[in-house]
C-alpha cells in the first residue's frame, strides 16, 4: 500500500503491526472463550495469557508473577500510585516525590492524593529536560512513601537517570515507580538491575492495540486493587481478561525489545538530520537534551508562530505531528513540560514535536525539511510577533 | 477540534493579511491567557473603511477570526464598524468550537482600539 502521508506522531500512538494482528486474531474469533472457564477453550486462553506473562517478564527482567495486565498506561500509573500509597498511609507515610514534567496520569493522580491529605514534592527539571538524582535524594523525608519518575519524557524525549534514582530509593527503603510508556523499544528495561518496584507500559505506543497495558509490581510490594470484582490477575485487578490484547502486547513487546539496537542505529541519524535541518530555519531552538534523548523524538520551538496553526498547516501538506501549544490541546495553558524546562509561554506555544519509529524513512525527513520552512514563512508573514522581532533587528 | 469548513478555508487562504504602511487607524489586542495577539490596520476614506489588514499570532481560529473580521470591515462606515460584535464574527465563520470562543473578543477589541485610534487622530487634526 502506498503511503500518502508522513506520520510523525508515534509518541501519540502507533498502528498495530501485521505480526501483532496475526498473533491476536485467533483469540478474537475462534478461541473467544473466557479464560476463567474450565473447559478446553477457556484453558487454552488461560495458557495463552500465561505465555504472554512469561514473555513480558523476560523482556523486562521480571518474574511472570510480577506482570499484571491493565487497560493501558493511565490505569497502570493510577494503580501504582494509588494502590501502594493506600497501604503505606496506614504506616504514616503520606509523602510522594515526583517531577514537574510527568505525564498527566501521574500528575493528576498526585494532585488527587493531595486532596486526600498526601503531601507531594514536584521536583524541578533542568533546562535540558533531565532530573537530577540528587534532587530526589534531597527531597526524601521520614514519611516518603513513593518516588515516581518517568523513564522517557513524552514531549521532549529525554531519558531520565532512573537506575540512579532507583538506587537512591532503595537505599532509603522507598518504593520506586517509573512510567516507562515512552521507553519501550527505545532503551533497555531491566527492573532488577534498575531497582524498579513498579513500572507502567502501554501497548499502543509500540504497535499493540489501544486499551492494553501492563503494570509490573515487584514481588513483595503491597498494593490495593484499583478495580474490584472477580479474582483475575491474582485477585489484584478484576475484569475478564482481554486475551487478544494480552497476546498482542506480548508479541509487540517481544519485537520492540528485540529490535532496539536496529531502531537506534537507523533512526538516530535521521533524527539528527531532522534536528539539524529544522534548526537551519531562523529563530528556532531544540527543546530537551540533544544527546540524552530517544532516537525518535524531535521537539523544536519556532519563534513567531503558534503551534496549532503550524500543525494544521502541516496536516494539509500531509505531515502529521503535534505541538505543546495550549490551543492544540484545547486548553489555554501551554505544555507543562516545556514550561518546566524554563520556556516562556510564547516559546512553549510555538513548539513542534515530531516523533517517529520504524516506519519512518529518509524520504520522510526530506519531505519534512522541504515543507516545514515553507509553512513557517507563510505563517510568519502574518505574525505580528515575528514582524516586530524582524523590525527590531533591522 | 471540529472547525467549520469556513474557518478552515479562511485559515488556509487568509484575506488581507499583512500591514498597511501609514494606516489611518491602527489597533491591537491580545490575550494574556492564551498568548494570542492581533493587530488591525485600516485605511479610511470619507468616513468609510476602504482597506482593512491584519497580523495575528495565534491558532487556526484566531487567524480565521482576523481574516473574516477584515472582510466584514471593508466598506463599512465608522459608525457601522463600531457596532461589529463578536457574534457577527462567529456567525460569519459558521460557528466556532466552544473552546475557541475566546478568539472573537480579541479581534473585536482590536477593531475598537483601531477606531478609537482613528477618532483620536481626527480630534488632533481639528
Amino acid at each position: 500500500m502506498e503511503k500518502d502521508f508522513v506520520y510523525a506522531d508515534a509518541s501519540a500512538t502507533t498502528p498495530v503491526s501485521q505480526e501483532v494482528l496475526q498473533a491476536m486474531l485467533p483469540y478474537l474469533i475462534e478461541s473467544f472463550g473466557n479464560a476463567s472457564s474450565i473447559y478446553q477453550m477457556g484453558r487454552k486462553n488461560e495458557s495463552a495469557i500465561l505465555n504472554a506473562r512469561t514473555t513480558i517478564a523476560q523482556c523486562l527482567g521480571a518474574n511472570p508473577k510480577e506482570i499484571f495486565f491493565t487497560s493501558g498506561g493511565s490505569e497502570s500509573d493510577n494503580w501504582a500510585i494509588k494502590g501502594t500509597t493506600d497501604i503505606l498511609k496506614s504506616q504514616g507515610k503520606k509523602h510522594i516525590i515526583t517531577t514537574a514534567m510527568e505525564h498527566h496520569a501521574v500528575l493528576n493522580t498526585c494532585q488527587f492524593l493531595e486532596k486526600q491529605g498526601f503531601k507531594v514534592t514536584y521536583l524541578p527539571v533542568s533546562s535540558n529536560g533531565i532530573i537530577d538524582p540528587l534532587d530526589v535524594k534531597k527531597a526524601i523525608r521520614e514519611d516518603t512513601a513513593l518516588v515516581s519518575v518517568m523513564y522517557v519524557n513524552n514531549e521532549i524525549g529525554t531519558i531520565q537517570p532512573i537506575s540512579e534514582i532507583g538506587t537512591i530509593c532503595h537505599e532509603h527503603g522507598i518504593l520506586f515507580h517509573t512510567d516507562a510508556v515512552q521507553a519501550v523499544g527505545n532503551v533497555e528495561i531491566d527492573v532488577q538491575k534498575q531497582n524498579i518496584d513498579l513500572l507502567s507500559i502501554s501497548g499502543h505506543k509500540f504497535h499493540a492495540p489501544k486499551g492494553i497495558g501492563v503494570l509490573y509490581i515487584q514481588n513483595g510490594v503491597n498494593i490495593s486493587p484499583l478495580i474490584h470484582g472477580g479474582g483475575q490477575e491474582m485477585g489484584k485487578r478484576a475484569g475478564t481478561e482481554n486475551v487478544a490484547g494480552i497476546v498482542g502486547i506480548s508479541k509487540a513487546l517481544e519485537i520492540a525489545v528485540r529490535d532496539i539496537s536496529k531502531k537506534v542505529e537507523t533512526l538516530t541519524p535521521l533524527r539528527n538530520q531532522l534536528i539539524d535541518g529544522l534548526l537551519q530555519i531562523e529563530g528556532t531552538h531544540l527543546n530537551g537534551d540533544r544527546i540524552q534523548r530517544i532516537c525518535g523524538n524531535v521537539n523544536i520551538s519556532i519563534e513567531g508562530i503558534e503551534g496549532e496553526s503550524l500543525i494544521l498547516m502541516l496536516d494539509m501538506q500531509g505531515i502529521q505531528a503535534s505541538s505543546g501549544s495550549a490551543c492544540s490541546a484545547g486548553s489555554l495553558e501551554p505544555s507543562h513540560v516545556l514550561t518546566a524546562i524554563g520556556l516562556g509561554r510564547e516559546s512553549a506555544h510555538s513548539s513542534l514535536r515530531m516523533t517517529f519509529d520504524k516506519n519512518f524513512h529518509e524520504k520522510d525527513v526530506a519531505y519534512i525539511l522541504e515543507t516545514v520552512p515553507k509553512v513557517v514563512s507563510q505563517l510568519r508573514s502574518m505574525s505580528p510577533l515575528w514582524n516586530a522581532k524582524k523590525g527590531g533587528l533591522q | 477540534m471540529n472547525y467549520s469548513a469556513k474557518v478552515l478555508e479562511h485559515f488556509v487562504n487568509p484575506r488581507n493579511s499583512g500591514e498597511i504602511e501609514n494606516p489611518d487607524a491602527f489597533g491591537e489586542s491580545g490575550s494574556e491567557k492564551c498568548g494570542d495577539i492581533t493587530k488591525i490596520y485600516l485605511t479610511i476614506q470619507d468616513g468609510i473603511i476602504s482597506e482593512a489588514k491584519f497580523q495575528t499570532f495565534g491558532c487556526c481560529a484566531a487567524i480565521a477570526v482576523s481574516s473574516v473580521t477584515t472582510e466584514l470591515l471593508q466598506g463599512k462606515t465608522i459608525e457601522q464598524a463600531m457596532l461589529l460584535t463578536e457574534s457577527d464574527i462567529v456567525q460569519a465563520l459558521d460557528g466556532l468550537p466552544p473552546e475557541k470562543m475566546h478568539c472573537p473578543p480579541i479581534a473585536e477589541e482590536a477593531v475598537k482600539s483601531a477606531l478609537l485610534n482613528y477618532q483620536q487622530k481626527q480630534k488632533k487634526l481639528l
